[in-house]
C-alpha cells in the first residue's frame, strides 16, 4: 500500500470518499448506492434507523466486508480494503458498537494485541508503556495499565479501545454508538476526547441513535435509510424533529402520558440486599427497594456503581445477602429459574453476551428461559411449531427487522438484536421486569414503540425495575427514581422535580436524600 | 472490487432452487463426501506406485471387499463399537466439552459389566439389559469424576480425562489381577469368567453381523430426539453456544456440565459390549478391543457430530477396516493401509468444509436473487 499523500487530483480534499457501495447478505441488502464524504479533522455522524446498514457500511470502511460495489477513496487514494489489516495500513481504526475486548488480559495487553512491539518475538512492553504514555496525555485521560480488562466499566472499556485503535497509528477514527453505553458524563467526557483528536488533525466517524448529542458535537451529518445514504446535512441547518424525518421518512411519534395510578400491592420487595465482588469488595451494600403493581422504579448511576450487581443477584445469577420477594414469594436463596417462574424477566445489560446464542436461529433465541412454558412443552419435547410462532409473533410486534424466524441472531442489526432480547421479556406476560438498558442501541421510532410496550405492561399490573444510563428515558418513565452511587442508594427522588443535569449531579455524588 | 460472481460450478449443476436449503445441503454433503473418496484413491494410487506397489491390484482388492455382501456386513460389526464411542464424543461437544476419555470409561465399563454379568443368572433379555445397563453406570460413574472436576474445581476436561484413561488402565488391571481373572490351565488368554448363554447378545447374520448393531443404531435415535428435540437437549445446546446467555436464562452451566459428561460416559460405555456379548463373552486384556475411544474423536468430527453424518463415518471406518485384511494379502502393507486411510479422512473433512462454504455463498445468491425478482426487501 502506498504512502504517497497526494489529494491534488481530487477535487476536493477529503480524509474518506465512498462512491456507490453496495453490501448483500442473505435475504437483505444492507447497503446500495452509498455515497460518504468526510472532512479531515471533523467529527461527521451518521444517524439512521436500526437496520439502516450503518455498522455495515463502517464494517465496509473497516476491510471487515468486502462491498459488491462501489469504491474507497482514503485522503484522495483508490483503496482496496480486503482486511482490517489493509484498512489500518491506510490509517482507519474502528471501535465496534460490541467491545471486543479480551477480558483476562490486561489494559496494556489488550492494546497492544495484534500489533505488539519488539523483535524477534519478543514484546517490547516498555517501548509499548512510553507510546502509550504519550497517547494519554494527548487525549488528556489516564489509565492504570496492569488492571485486568475484566475490572474495567464500560466507560473505561471504551477508552481502552480508542487508545487500541490510536496505538495502531489510526488517523481516521471510526466509534460504532460509542455513547450507547455511556451515562451523561462520560458522554462530556469522550467528545472532549475526540475533540482533542480532531483538533490534532484526526477525523472521527462515529454513529449514534442520540440525536440531540449528533447535534451538539458533530460537525457534519450523514443519514442513512434502509441502505442508503439519503442525506448530507450541517448542525446548524436542521432540528432534532428534521434528523427524524429524515431516518424514518416520516415525523416521530410523540409519547404520551400515563393513564392509570400506581397500585397498592408490592410485587418485589427487596430488603437488605448485599453483594460481594470475587475480591471480597461490598459492591452493592444494603439495599431496600420495593416496586409496586403498575410502577416503574428507576435507578439511576454511572454505570459501575452496582446497578449491574444489584440486577444479577435480584436474578439469582450472583450469591447475595438479604431478602427478594415477588408477590409475597421468598426467593432469596431461589436459583435464577425459580425466579422465572415466580414472574420476574430480565433484560441484560450485555444483548450479545447475556442475552442472545448468536450462532442460533431467532425462534431458538426467544425461546431461551421459556421452554418450560406449557405452550412449549410436548412431553419432554419442544413444540417447535409454537415455539416458532411464538418468535413470529415477537418479530412482528416489536418490528424486529429479519426476513424471518430461522434467520441466525448474528445476521441482525444491534438495535434489532436488542428488541429481540427486550420482545422475549415482555411476550411472557411477567409479574416485575428487570430492565437494565431496555433501549440500548434502538433508534428513536423504535425507542418509542418500546417504551409504549413497557408502559403498557405496566398499565396493566408489571412492576418495572428501570436501570438506564439516558437520563430523559428514565425520568420520563419512572414514578420514583432511586440514585445508586458506590453500591448504596444515596436518593430518592421525584422525577416530576429533577432535571437531568440534577440528576447528573445526585449520580456523581455531589449530592444524597432526597428532593422534595 | 469484484462484480456478481456467474461461475457456474459442479454444485449449480446439481442442486436446483426449488430443493429446500436441508436437501440441499444434504446432497451436497453426500456428494462431497462421495467424491472425495474418490479424490483421495486417486492419491493414493500415486502413492502406491511410488512404493512399488500395484494400485489396481490394491483396488481391485478394495471393490471386491465392496460388493461382497459378507464383508459389508462385517463393516458394519466394524462400525458398531464406533458408533458408540463417537456418539459419547459427539453429546459432550454439544455442550463444548472435549471428552477424550471415552477409552477409559468404555474399558472400565467393560471390566464392571462383564464381572457383574457373571455373578448372576437371569432370563436371557433381563440378562442382557442388566449387563448394558451396569456398562451405561459404570461408564458414567468413570466420567463423572471429570464431571465433578470440571464443575466445581473448573479443571479442564481435556486433561482430566486423559488422565482418568491412564489411571482406568491401571485400576482396570489391578482389579483384574487381583480379583477378576479367571483362572484356566494352559490358557494364556485370560479372562473374566465366560458368560453363560442368557447373558449373550445373538449375531443377526452369523458369525457376520451382531445384535449390538441395532442397539447402536437406537442410540443414535436417542441421541437425535434427545439433543435436538427435547427441552434438555435445547438446554444441552444453548449452555454449549453461550454459556453466560443460558445461565442468565436459568440454565445452570454446573448442571449441564455434569448431566453431559454422564450421558457422554453411559453412552461409552457401551462401546465394548459386542466384544463382551457377543464375540469373547468376557472381559479380557488381550480379548477386550482398545483405542476406540480415539477413533470415536475422528468419527465424531467427521460426522460433523450429527447423528447421521456419525453412522456414516463409522461405516466409513469399518469398511477401511475390513479391507485392510484382504490388502494386506494382495501384498500392501499394513503401514501403507494405515496411511491410505488417513489420507481419506483427511480428504474428507477439506472437501466437506470446501462443499459447505461454497454452499454457504449459494444460499446466499439465491436469497439475493429472490429478493430482486421478489421486489422490496
Ligand atoms: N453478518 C450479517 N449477515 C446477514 N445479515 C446481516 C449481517 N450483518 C448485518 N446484516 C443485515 O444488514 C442490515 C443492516 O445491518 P446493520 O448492522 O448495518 O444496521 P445498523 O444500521 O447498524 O442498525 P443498528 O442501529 O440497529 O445497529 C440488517 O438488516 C441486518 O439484518
Ligand atoms: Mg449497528
Amino acid at each position: 500500500m502506498s504512502t504517497a499523500n497526494d489529494a491534488a487530483n481530487g477535487a476536493e480534499n477529503l480524509a474518506v470518499q465512498l462512491d456507490n457501495i453496495e453490501k448483500r447478505f442473505p435475504g437483505v441488502i444492507a447497503n446500495h448506492d452509498v455515497n460518504l464524504r468526510v472532512h479531515p479533522g471533523t467529527i461527521h455522524a451518521i444517524v439512521g434507523e436500526n437496520g439502516a446498514g450503518k455498522s455495515t457500511l463502517m464494517k465496509v470502511l473497516y476491510g471487515m466486508h468486502e462491498p459488491e460495489a462501489g469504491t474507497i477513496t482514503i485522503n484522495g487514494e483508490r483503496q482496496v480494503l480486503r482486511s482490517p489489516g489493509d484498512a489500518i495500513a491506510a490509517g482507519i481504526g474502528m471501535v465496534h458498537q460490541h467491545f471486543m475486548l479480551a477480558d483476562n488480559f490486561t489494559v496494556l495487553e489488550n492494546i497492544i494485541l495484534g500489533s505488539e512491539p519488539g523483535h524477534r518475538g519478543v514484546i517490547d512492553f516498555a517501548a509499548a508503556r512510553v507510546r502509550l504514555q504519550t497517547i494519554m496525555a494527548s487525549l488528556n485521560t489516564d489509565l492504570d495499565l496492569d488492571a485486568p480488562v475484566s475490572d474495567l466499566g464500560v466507560g473505561e472499556r471504551q477508552r481502552v479501545e480508542i487508545m487500541k485503535v490510536l496505538f495502531r497509528g489510526a488517523r481516521i477514527l471510526i466509534l460504532d454508538e460509542p455513547t450507547a453505553v455511556l451515562v451523561p458524563e462520560e458522554v462530556d467526557e469522550l467528545f472532549a476526547t475526540l475533540r482533542h483528536l480532531v483538533n490534532d488533525g484526526a477525523t472521527v466517524i462515529f454513529i449514534s441513535h442520540k440525536l440531540d448529542e449528533v447535534l451538539q458535537v458533530s460537525d457534519e451529518i450523514t443519514v442513512m435509510r434502509q441502505g442508503t445514504t439519503v442525506a448530507q446535512t450541517l448542525p446548524g441547518e436542521i432540528d432534532r424533529s428534521g434528523l427524524a424525518e429524515l431516518m424514518v421518512g416520516s415525523e416521530l411519534p410523540s409519547p404520551e402520558g400515563r393513564t392509570t395510578t400506581v397500585g397498592d400491592t408490592v410485587r418485589l420487595r427487596v430488603r437488605e440486599l448485599s453483594v460481594h465482588n470475587q475480591e471480597g469488595r461490598e459492591v452493592v451494600s444494603g439495599a431496600n427497594l420495593e416496586v409496586r403493581s403498575r410502577e416503574i422504579v428507576g435507578i439511576a448511576g454511572v454505570e459501575g456503581n452496582g446497578q449491574y450487581e444489584l440486577c444479577t443477584a435480584l436474578m439469582g445469577l450472583q450469591t447475595a445477602r438479604g431478602v427478594v420477594e415477588v408477590d409475597g414469594v421468598d426467593l432469596s436463596d431461589a436459583p435464577t429459574r425459580r425466579r422465572h417462574q415466580a414472574g420476574m424477566a430480565y433484560i441484560p445489560f450485555d444483548r450479545q453476551r447475556e442475552g442472545l446464542m448468536l450462532n442460533s436461529s431467532l425462534w431458538e433465541n426467544t425461546l431461551l428461559g421459556r421452554d418450560d412454558e406449557p405452550r412449549f412443552r410436548q412431553g419432554p419435547l419442544i413444540n417447535q411449531a409454537e415455539a416458532k410462532a411464538s418468535s413470529r409473533e415477537i418479530i412482528e410486534r416489536f418490528r424486529v427487522k429479519t426476513p424471518d424466524e430461522t434467520t441466525p441472531a448474528f445476521a441482525l442489526s444491534g438495535g434489532n438484536q436488542q428488541k429481540l432480547v427486550v420482545g422475549r421479556a415482555l411476550v411472557s406476560d411477567p409479574a416485575v421486569l428487570i430492565a437494565a438498558h431496555p433501549t440500548r442501541g434502538i433508534d428513536v421510532g423504535a425507542q418509542a414503540a418500546v417504551w409504549d410496550e413497557i408502559r403498557g405492561a405496566r398499565d396493566s399490573g408489571l412492576a418495572v425495575l428501570l436501570i438506564s444510563a439516558d437520563l430523559e428515558e428514565l425520568i420520563g418513565l419512572s414514578d420514583t427514581i432511586a440514585v445508586m452511587f458506590d453500591g448504596k442508594i444515596t436518593a430518592r427522588l421525584d422525577p416530576d422535580r429533577i432535571s437531568p443535569a440534577e440528576l447528573g449531579s445526585y449520580m456523581t455524588g455531589a449530592y444524597q436524600g432526597v428532593n422534595s | 472490487m469484484s462484480q456478481t460472481r456467474t461461475r457456474i460450478t459442479l454444485l449449480d449443476r446439481v442442486l436446483t432452487p426449488s430443493q429446500s436449503p436441508r436437501t440441499q445441503t444434504m446432497i451436497a454433503t453426500v456428494g462431497g463426501s462421495l467424491f472425495a473418496v474418490v479424490l483421495a484413491l486417486a492419491i493414493c494410487a500415486v502413492m502406491l506406485a511410488i512404493t512399488g506397489k500395484n494400485a489396481l491390484d490394491a483396488y481391485s482388492t478394495i471393490i471386491e471387499t465392496g460388493t461382497d455382501t459378507n464383508k459389508l456386513l462385517e463393516t458394519l460389526r466394524r462400525a458398531t463399537p464406533l458408533i458408540f464411542s463417537a456418539t459419547a464424543v459427539a453429546v459432550g461437544f454439544k455442550m463444548n466439552l472435549f471428552n477424550i476419555g471415552v477409552e477409559g470409561q468404555y474399558l472400565f465399563a467393560a471390566l464392571i459389566a462383564a464381572e457383574a454379568g457373571s455373578w448372576v443368572g437371569l432370563p436371557a433379555p433381563l440378562h442382557v439389559s442388566y449387563i448394558l445397563i451396569v456398562a451405561m453406570i459404570a461408564g458414567a460413574a468413570w466420567a463423572s469424576i471429570a464431571a465433578l472436576l470440571k464443575a466445581y474445581k473448573g479443571i479442564h476436561e481435556v486433561i482430566s480425562t486423559i488422565m482418568l484413561n491412564y489411571i482406568a488402565l491401571a485400576v482396570i488391571q489391578w482389579l483384574f489381577e487381583s480379583f477378576f481373572r479367571e483362572e484356566i490351565e494352559g490358557n494364556l488368554n485370560v479372562k473374566t469368567s465366560i458368560l453363560p448363554d442368557s447373558a449373550r447378545i445373538p449375531d443377526i447374520v452369523d458369525g457376520r453381523l451382531n445384535g449390538m448393531f441395532l442397539v447402536a443404531l437406537l442410540v443414535v435415535a436417542v441421541f437425535w430426539v434427545l439433543v435436538y428435540r427435547s427441552r434438555f437437549g435445547f438446554r444441552l445446546r444453548a449452555s454449549g453456544h453461550n454459556a453466560a446467555a443460558a445461565s442468565t436464562a436459568g440454565i445452570s452451566a454446573r448442571h449441564m456440565i455434569i448431566i453431559s459428561m454422564l450421558i457422554s460416559g453411559a453412552i461409552a460405555g457401551l462401546v465394548a459390549m459386542q466384544s463382551v456379548l457377543g464375540e469373547a463373552f468376557a472381559y479380557g486384556p488381550s480379548a477386550t478391543p482398545i483405542q476406540y475411544g480415539f477413533a470415536g474423536i475422528t468419527v465424531a468430527l467427521l460426522g460433523r457430530n450429527h447423528p447421521i453424518g456419525i453412522v456414516i463415518a463409522a461405516i466409513l471406518f469399518g469398511f477401511l477396516d475390513s479391507t485392510s485384511a484382504a490388502l494386506q494379502l494382495a501384498d500392501v502393507p499394513n503401514s501403507i493401509v494405515k496411511v491410505m486411510q488417513a489420507i481419506i479422512v483427511l480428504t474428507v473433512v477439506i472437501v466437506n468444509e470446501a462443499t459447505i462454504r461454497r454452499l454457504n455463498v449459494r444460499t446466499a445468491e439465491q436469497a439475493r436473487a429472490k429478493l430482486e425478482t421478489g421486489g422490496a426487501s
